[in-house]
C-alpha cells in the first residue's frame, strides 16, 4: 500500500509566550516540532506498512528548516520525504495551502491512502485534510481514532463524535485525518536519524516550478482569506485584588460571592 | 514578493512592530527594520500611518459581489435532533443580517427532518432550504457537500456559517474548496464591517496567543465555522418563515463512505457547558492529588471540576473535562481558576463566564487580567480555607 502522510512543522505552542508590553509573540528560543496530530498519522502509516508492506512518503510545506521534521519522520520509519519550499508559498491560507499540497500529491501520484493529523497546533483550523481531499476528488474521514481493517478497495475506521463514535467503511483511495487517541507514536531511531541527515538522504525539495504552479495561485497571493488585524485579547473585567493571607482572603472572597448571590 | 521599509519615511512609531503577527519587524536606531522571517503577509502595510512600508505585490481586485445576499446557517441535525450550535448561529445570523439589511436562511439536510423547520423559523430563520433524501440520513461528507454546492450555486448567498462541531469541521472545508471560497475556522466573534460591509471573522490564532480578525474579501459566500457555546440563540416565537424544498438526486457510488454503525457513548462526568459553577485547575495544581482539593471545593460549592490542557496532558484529569481552545467552551455563572496561568488557549474557552475568580502564586499571571476577583497566593492554602469558610455556611 502506498501512503502519503501530510506533515507540518510547528512551533511548540505550549511554550509560546506573549511579550507583556507589546502583546507580540516571543518566538526566540521556541522549539520546532512535528505537529502532534501528524505524529499519530506517521505512526499509523508505519504500522500499516509493517502489516501490509508498501511505501510511505511524508509530504510537508514550509521554510527550509522544516526539513528537520521530515528527517525525524524518516527516523521513525518513513521511506521518503518531500518538502515544498519556496518564498512564494509563504503566508498561505488553507485555500492556497491545500492547492499547493494537492498539486504535489498529483505529482507524486499512485497512492492508496493519505493520512494527516486532524489539525495543527499553530493554526487549529482542521481544514487542510478535507480541502486536499476535495482537490483530489477522493473521499475523506476525519477524527479517525481506530483503523479496524484495510481491504483491497476499502478501509474500515472509527470516527470520533462528540457523543460517541461512528464505524465507517470508506472506499480507497481516501484521505483520513487522525486524532491522538489512535495510537502512541514511536520515537525516531538514532540510526534512522543519522541516515536522514546524510547527504544522500531520501529527501527532495520542490519549489513552485517543480510542482507546476504559478506564484499568484499559492502563498499569500493565492489566498482567499487575509488577516486584517491581530490583537491581544482584552478584558472588560475590573479585577479586584483580594489581599490578606490565605484565611483572610478566602473569607473575604466567600463574602463577595454571597453578596453577589453566587452561593 | 517582498515587503520593505523606506527608512527616510519611517518615524519609528512601532505600529508595524505591534501588528506583525510573525514578530518579523524590529526597531533599529529608531527605525523599523524587516527581518528574514517576514512572510510578506502585508499586515504592516495597512497600519503604517507614514506610508513608509511598500510591497511589490499587485493589489488584488475585489470582484463585485453586490448580488450576493443572505446570511445562511447550516442547521446541523443528528438523528433528527438539532444541535444547539445551529440555534446559536441563527441568533448571530439575525444580528449580521440586520446590519446588512438582508435575511436569514437555514439549510436543513437529512431524512424525514421537515419537522425541524418550524424550530429553525422560531429561532430566526426567514427561510428554510429543506433537502430530504434517504442518502442524507447520516452525515456523509460527499453527499452533504453536493447538496450544499447545488444550493449555493442556485441561491447565491453572501455568508455561510456552520458550527465548529465534528460534523461542521469535516463539512465546511470540503464545501469551501468545492465552491471555491475561503474559510475561517472556529471563530469566536463575528461582525459586519460598517464601511466595507464584509464579515469580520475573529478567532484565536498563532496557538491562541493572539486574536486575529480575518476577512474574506475575494470570494462569496464568506464562510466561517463558529465555536459551539459562544454565540447566543435568540428565539423568535410566532415568526413566519418559508420552507423551500430542494430536490435531491444522489447515488450511493458517488458518496464513497458507508456509516455502518453509530454508537453513543455515555459521557463520563457532566457536560461542562451546562455547569453553573466550575472549579478549574492548571499546572499550579501540581499533581492528581492536588485535584482532590479542587474536587472538594467543587463539592462544597456545588460545581464541577475542569482543567487546562496541561492538566489533561499530565493525566491529572480526564480529557472530557478540558476547558480551552482544544477542549470545551464554557460559560458558567462562576469560574474559579486555580493555579492557571491563563494562556489565551485556555481563556478562549472560559472568557464568557459570568464571574471569574483567579488564584495564582504569580502576580503577573495573565489570568488576573480576566478575573473579577484575584487572590495572589498558593491555591493549596487558599482552597482549603475557602472550603472551611463555605462549610461554616
Amino acid at each position: 500500500m502506498r501512503i502519503i502522510v501530510l506533515v507540518k512543522q510547528v512551533p511548540d505552542t505550549t511554550e509560546v509566550k506573549l511579550d507583556p508590553k507589546t502583546g507580540n509573540l516571543i518566538r526566540e528560543g521556541i522549539e520546532s516540532i512535528i505537529n502532534p496530530d501528524d505524529r499519530h498519522a506517521l505512526e499509523a502509516a508505519i504500522s500499516l506498512k509493517e502489516k501490509t508492506g508498501g511505501k510511505i512518503i511524508a509530504l510537508s510545506m514550509g521554510p527550509p528548516q522544516a526539513v528537520d521534521a521530515l528527517s525525524e519522520a524518516i527516523g521513525m520509519g518513513v521511506d521518503e520525504g518531500i518538502l515544498l519550499t519556496d518564498r512564494a508559498f509563504a503566508g498561505a491560507d488553507t485555500w492556497a495551502t491545500s492547492f499547493t499540497l494537492g498539486k504535489a500529491v498529483e505529482k507524486i501520484g499512485g497512492f492508496d491512502l493519505i493520512l494527516c493529523g486532524r489539525q495543527a497546533i499553530d493554526g487549529d483550523t482542521a481544514q487542510i485534510g478535507p480541502q486536499v481531499a476535495d482537490y483530489l476528488k477522493i473521499p475523506q474521514v476525519t477524527y479517525v481514532f481506530e483503523i479496524e481493517a484495510v481491504r483491497k478497495k476499502s478501509i474500515l475506521v472509527k470516527r470520533r463524535m462528540e457523543d460517541g463514535y461512528e464505524r465507517i467503511q470508506c472506499e480507497l483511495p481516501a484521505l483520513l485525518t487522525v486524532i491522538g487517541e489512535l495510537n502512541t507514536p514511536r520515537y525516531a531511531m538514532v540510526g534512522g536519524l543519522i541516515d536522514a541527515c546524510r547527504e544522500k538522504a531520501p529527501i527532495k525539495l520542490w519549489n513552485a516550478a517543480d510542482i507546476g504552479v504559478q506564484t499568484c495561485d499559492v502563498g499569500l497571493e493565492g489566498s482567499l482569506t487575509h488577516v486584517i488585524r491581530t490583537f491581544a485579547p482584552k478584558s472588560q473585567r475590573q479585577g479586584e485584588m483580594i489581599e490578606g493571607d490565605a484565611e483572610a482572603a478566602a473569607k473575604s472572597l466567600i463574602g463577595k460571592l454571597k453578596e453577589n448571590s453566587l452561593i | 514578493m517582498t515587503v520593505w521599509i523606506e527608512v527616510d519615511l519611517c518615524n519609528g512609531c512601532q505600529r508595524c512592530i505591534k501588528t506583525c503577527p510573525y514578530g518579523a519587524v524590529e526597531l533599529r536606531d529608531g527605525k523599523a527594520h524587516i527581518l528574514d522571517r517576514c512572510t510578506s503577509c502585508g499586515a504592516c502595510l495597512e497600519v503604517c500611518k507614514q506610508k513608509a512600508i511598500f510591497s511589490d505585490m499587485e493589489p488584488k481586485v475585489i470582484p463585485d459581489f453586490s448580488d450576493r445576499k443572505g446570511v445562511w446557517v447550516f442547521a446541523e441535525q443528528r438523528a433528527g435532533k438539532l444541535t444547539s450550535v445551529s440555534l446559536e448561529l441563527l441568533g448571530k445570523a439575525q444580528e449580521l443580517a440586520a446590519s446588512l439589511g438582508q435575511d436569514v436562511s437555514a439549510l436543513l439536510l437529512g431524512s424525514k427532518v421537515s419537522g425541524l423547520a418550524k424550530s429553525l423559523i422560531n429561532h430566526g430563520a426567514d427561510r428554510v432550504y429543506l433537502a430530504e433524501h434517504r442518502a442524507l440520513k447520516d452525515f456523509r461528507t460527499l453527499a452533504y457537500t453536493k447538496v450544499i454546492e447545488e444550493l449555493v450555486a442556485r441561491y447565491r448567498p453572501n455568508i455561510l456559517l456552520m458550527g465548529a462541531t465534528h460534523v461542521g469541521r469535516d463539512l465546511a472545508p470540503r464545501v469551501s474548496r468545492r465552491i471555491g471560497v475561503g474559510l475561517t475556522a472556529d471563530c469566536t466573534e463575528l461582525s459586519i464591517d460598517p464601511e466595507e460591509g464584509i464579515l469580520l471573522q475573529t478567532r484565536p490564532a498563532f496557538g491562541g496567543n493572539v486574536m486575529a480578525t480575518i476577512a474574506n474579501r475575494y470570494s462569496r459566500p464568506q464562510m466561517a465555522t463558529v465555536r459551539p457555546g459562544v454565540m447566543e440563540p435568540r428565539p423568535t416565537p410566532g415568526k413566519k418563515g418559508r420552507v423551500i424544498r430542494h430536490k435531491v438526486s444522489l447515488k450511493e457510488r458517488e458518496i464513497g463512505v458507508k456509516v455502518l454503525e453509530v454508537v453513543k457513548e455515555k459521557k463520563k462526568g457532566v457536560n461542562l457547558s451546562e455547569a453553573k459553577v466550575i472549579v478549574a485547575g492548571g499546572r499550579g495544581v501540581g499533581n492528581a492529588e492536588g485535584f482532590r482539593k479542587l474536587e472538594k471545593l467543587a463539592a462544597a460549592i456545588g460545581g464541577e471540576v475542569a482543567g487546562t490542557r496541561v492538566a489533561v496532558e499530565e493525566g491529572w484529569i480526564p480529557p472530557e473535562r478540558q476547558v480551552g481552545q482544544t477542549g470545551q467552551s464554557v460559560r458558567p455563572e462562576l469560574y474559579i481558576a486555580c493555579g492557571i496561568s491563563g494562556a489565551i488557549q485556555h481563556r478562549a474557552g472560559m472568557m464568557n463566564s459570568r464571574y471569574v475568580i483567579a488564584i495564582n502564586k504569580d502576580p503577573r499571571a495573565p489570568i488576573f487580567q480576566v478575573a473579577d476577583w484575584s487572590i495572589v497566593g498558593d491555591l493549596h492554602d487558599v482552597v482549603p480555607e475557602m472550603i472551611k469558610e463555605l462549610k461554616k455556611g
